[in-house]
């Protein structure tokens, strides 16, 4: 039976798994957090405490795909609207009421070392297991010197970590804003002003959409709107691209608590793959609810035990150095294209795909006969559709005719709606096999190009010496 | 245009709800995102007038609803009715790539009804060329499908076009014969009106019947064509046929969706097993017969209707009798008939009668539904246009007749099928007529 706990992250905070919720509307209240810790969450950051703020109505929006709700997520909240003195209070009952599971407090004060000493000490007093320091909240908040201002000025975050751990004796995590072009920057200054561990990524500036209705882009708050942050599924791969990029400079490397767009156990594995600690969760559980966290514990301990991993140290970071500079990858690594008929249904994506968005390399000619070569010598597909808007279809009335019609044959589509990959033409760029709707259908085969690996770094140092020029030929 | 009206009848409304409700707008946009958005896809080509399918629907998706209408209606005028009767099961649905998945198909036939809705509620016209742009006239006989889409197509391309049709209504059997829970007679009408003002002239009410009427037409008009559908139903041919209480499956349908026949009661037997029969016999229950039996001298796996038009028919609570024929129709107490039935069996692919195997069935409407005939007398006047079979020997792709100046399509033509047969052969001779016009002008 794996161990999906999480003992002594960032120097000290213990939680039954990594499952936590990330500071926001689902960590508003004692209350809340009591019942998300009954529902299974190992952990929860508590919504950013500060001077409380007043927000407007509305305060979301969001980005709809293909009939599907929220695949981003955007709002311009700013932190907690409750007293120093109502959270703290609640903290304290949670933490005695919870002791095995991790209560975090995000803390955004004003920018003077008094007023970080004085939090710091409340919300120890009050049991924290550790603090984040909230320097990523890219709305509102900036404007008056916190926030984001702090977090993409790194002096300002090395300064504001030092005083914080001149008084806390808890954990100290900060929070980093993706807001920046390069999100390395503040990580070495947290690190340098003596952070024991960062959580990212908090929401990137966003617009998500306008109303062409009202011409007011949303959230709509009296005929105007204000650029929020963005979230949810839609910025896993920015979240993990930065997360990374963290892990991977010894500068930067912390304990990481990795947040954006995780919903499922298998996002939140590839966020450990990767090196994160532990793993935080706002968007989907405002979407469904705390009890998606049961399917993240129960699916991470079957892919575990399927895996043969028996604590999180077994596999966390395995996939860090799988990450390299594009001018390591091997240039003579070669796959094609390859089409299973008996999966295929003949939609015939993948044709048009690589003809209009890839190299004009698969075929609707399995039935006329393969042609392979210059584009010239293929059809179009213009061509090839107006063909059928010339042909007659005619309704089968009979049972004969309808026989006929739906007869099977070797293939579950017809033939010449199997589509054919020209191999000596492909690139293997996989975009056929992204398109393509069936599971497995499309597979990248490798094709022994008989040369031995060579990088580009490779390649061109090689280049300085020997000034060759043109491709080995096959 | 006639000034017939169709009784607003409510108890018809009520009796002949829709099989298939609207989806809602929602629904319908849900529907349109699982579309795959094939390349050249399936359904477009199982389509006989090739609606751009994946088209259409993804303007429903993305909120296009007018681009999403009038994509349909450049393939298919009759884009709303063929929505709602099509048998999309056979058709475009049943060339859905998602079926080999085994998936539900695209549920095209409601979304196509979906952008055709949003249009009629818009209340906009169908864009036309400038009137006038071709020189060409062209009559059209009979003032169904095939002619309605011919003249819709001439007139949209700036030609002019004139629908003669002997009935009051225009619409052909999408008025008086499709099934109302489908398609209601006054939505047909309302299609017909929304194809007048495309600028089509209708003179209802007059049979084109003889060689001086068509010598008449030939003077007017460049070209005619023929649109006339299929013959009456065919007769059963057994003794007292002619008796009050039998009335076949056609003059049932349009007594019914005329409001002419309001009520049945009793035991109803239809003889047949075709679509039209199955029509006859969901009606009679739908009007209150509490017995409706389905005669059919073969078996079920041998009966021509859709499959699913039987399950449907089962559904409705109408009874199936295999392998029985009907040999006589005899008067039983209380005004009702007795019909003669006798067992068959199928041996060397003939039926043949099982000997001592009478059994009567006592019932008060006998409706037989053993197809229409072919078209006889007016083809016998049609000057230089051959027949083949009772149907009209046409170009497949043109619907030119034996006579240059007559095309023809729908029914007439292919023997019988679906309204979305007739639309395309109206619609690829009217493209015909057009080009032949134009090469004779240049
Ligand atoms: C009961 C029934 C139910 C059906 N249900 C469906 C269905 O659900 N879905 C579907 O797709 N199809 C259905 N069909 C088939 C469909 O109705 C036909 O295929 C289609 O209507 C054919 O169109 P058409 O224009 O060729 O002929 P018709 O619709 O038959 O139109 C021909 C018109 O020409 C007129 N006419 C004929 N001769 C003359 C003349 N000499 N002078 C003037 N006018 C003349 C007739 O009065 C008629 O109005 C059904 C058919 C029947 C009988
Ligand atoms: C409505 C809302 C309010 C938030 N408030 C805070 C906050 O007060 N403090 C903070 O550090 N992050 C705040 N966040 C950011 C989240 O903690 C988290 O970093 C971000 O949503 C990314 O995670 P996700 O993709 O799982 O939503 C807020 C996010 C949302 C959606
Ligand atoms: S995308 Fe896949 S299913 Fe569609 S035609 Fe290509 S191989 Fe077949
Ligand atoms: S991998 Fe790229 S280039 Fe090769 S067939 Fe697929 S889409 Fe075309």
């Amino acid at each position: 039976m794996p161990d999906i706990g999480v003992r002594n992250f960032a120097g000290g905070i213990n939680s039954p798994n990594p499952f936590w919720l990330a500071s926001a509307p689902p960590t508003n209240t004692g209350e809340m957090i009591m019942r998300a810790f009954d529902a299974g969450w190992g952990g929860g950051v508590w919504k950013t405490i500060g001077e409380p703020i007043t927000n407007v109505t509305s305060r979301y929006s969001a980005t709809d795909w293909n009939g599907q709700r929220i695949m981003g997520f955007n709002n311009i909240e700013l932190i907690s609207d409750r007293t120093v003195e109502q959270n703290l209070r609640e903290m304290a009952e949670v933490k005695k009421r919870y002791p095995k599971n991790a209560v975090i407090a995000s803390l955004m004060v004003a920018s003077t070392r008094e007023a970080w000493h004085e939090i710091v000490t409340r919300t120890e007093d009050a049991g924290a297991d550790g603090l984040e320091l909230n320097f990523g909240c890219p709305h509102g908040m900036s404007e008056r010197g916190m926030g984001s201002a702090v977090g993409q000025v790194p002096e300002y975050a090395q300064m504001i970590t030092e005083w914080v751990k001149e008084k806390a004796r808890t954990p100290v995590l900060v929070k980093l804003t993706p807001n920046i072009s390069d999100i390395r920057t503040v990580a070495r200054a947290a690190k340098r002003g003596g952070a024991d561990g960062l959580s990212a990524i908090n929401t990137i500036n966003s617009i998500t959409g306008i109303d062409l209705d009202t011409f007011v882009p949303r959230p709509n708050v009296d005929g105007k709107s204000s650029h929020g942050g963005y979230c949810g599924p839609a910025v896993k791969p920015i979240a993990l691209n930065m997360v990374q990029q963290i892990l991977a400079d010894p500068e930067s490397t912390l304990p990481l608590s990795g947040i954006g767009g995780i919903g499922s156990w298998r996002d939140a594995a590839e966020f450990l793959l990767l090196g994160c600690g532990t793993v935080q969760v706002c968007t989907v559980v405002m979407h469904y609810g705390y009890r998606i966290v049961e399917d993240m514990a129960e699916g991470l301990d079957n892919w575990m035990r399927e895996k043969g991993f028996k604590t999180l140290e077994d596999f966390r970071g395995l996939s860090l150095n799988r990450v390299t500079e594009w001018k390591h990858l091997n240039l003579n690594y070669k796959i094609v294209a390859h089409i299973d008929e008996q999966k295929c249904i003949g939609c015939d994506l993948c044709h048009i795909a690589c003809w209009d968005g890839a190299h004009q390399c698969i075929h609707l000619d399995r039935v006329t006969g393969p042609v392979d070569g210059h584009l010239e010598l293929h059809r179009t597909p213009a061509a090839k559709e107006s063909e059928s808007r010339a042909s007659i279809a005619e309704t089968p009335v009979t049972r004969k005719e309808r026989a006929a019609a739906f007869a099977p044959g070797p293939y579950p589509a017809p033939l010449e709606r199997i589509s054919r990959v020209d191999e000596t033409e492909c690139v293997g760029c996989n975009l056929c096999s992204l398109v393509c709707p069936v599971d497995g259908c499309i597979t990248m085969v490798q094709v022994d190009t008989g040369l031995k690996p060579e990088t580009w770094d490779e390649r061109t140092r090689g280049a300085a010496c020997v000034p060759t020029v043109g491709e080995p030929a096959n | 245009m006639s000034t017939a009206v169709l009784p607003h009848d409510e108890q018809l409304r009520a009796r002949f709800s829709e099989l298939k409700p609207a989806l809602t707008a929602q629904a319908a946009v849900i529907e349109a995102d699982r579309c795959l958005n094939c390349f050249d896809a399936p359904c477009t080509a199982a389509c006989p007038t090739h609606i751009d399918v994946p088209g259409f629907i993804k303007r429903i998706a993305s909120g296009n609803l007018r681009g999403s209408a009038l994509r349909i209606l450049d393939a298919n005028i009759l884009g709303a009715s063929c929505a709602r009767v099509c048998p999309v099961d056979v058709l475009c649905e049943g060339a859905c790539v998602l079926t080999r998945q085994n998936r539900k198909p695209i549920q095209i036939g409601q979304l196509q009804r979906r952008a055709m809705d949003a249009f009629w509620a818009s209340g906009e016209a169908v864009p036309v060329a400038a009137p006038g742009t071709h020189k060409l006239r062209v009559a059209c006989i009979g003032g169904g499908p095939a002619s309605l889409a011919c003249a819709a197509e001439l007139c949209r391309q700036g030609a002019r076009a004139t629908v003669i049709e002997r009935r009051e209504l225009p619409g052909g059997l999408n008025t008086y014969g499709v099934a109302e829970y489908k398609l209601r007679a006054a939505d047909s009408v309302h299609e017909v009106e929304m194809i007048r003002r495309l600028g089509v002239e209708f003179r209802c009410g007059l049979e084109v019947d003889s060689a001086a009427a068509l010598v008449a037409l030939e003077a007017e008009f460049d070209f005619i064509f023929l649109g006339l559908g299929l013959g009456a139903m065919q007769r059963l041919n057994i003794p007292g046929e002619d008796a009050e209480g039998v009335m076949n499956a056609l003059e049932l349908i349009a007594a019914y969706k005329t409001g002419h026949l309001r009520e049945l009661h009793g035991t109803v037997v239809v003889v047949g097993a075709g679509n039209t029969a199955i029509d006859a016999a969901n009606a009679a229950r739908r009007l209150g017969a509490d017995t409706v039996y389905m005669l059919y001298r073969r078996s079920e796996s041998d009966m021509s209707a859709f499959d699913f038009e039987y399950e449907h028919a089962k559904q409705e609570g109408v009874q199936f009798l295999w392998r029985r024929q009907p040999v006589a129709i005899g008067q039983g107490e209380h005004g009702r008939l007795i019909l003669e039935t006798v067992q068959a069996r199928e041996a060397d692919g003939k039926i043949e009668v099982i000997p001592d195997s009478q059994s009567a069935i006592a019932c008060d409407l006998v409706v037989p539904a053993i197809g229409q005939s072919p078209l006889t007398q007016i083809l016998q006047e049609l000057r230089g246009v051959q027949a083949r079979d009772g149907k009209i020997v046409a170009d497949r792709v043109t619907g030119q007749t034996g006579n240059p100046r007559y095309y023809a399509g729908g029914d007439c033509v292919n023997g019988g099928r679906e309204v979305v047969d007739a639309v395309a052969g109206g619609k690829r001779a009217a493209r015909a007529m057009l080009k032949e016009a134009e090469v004779a002008h240049a």
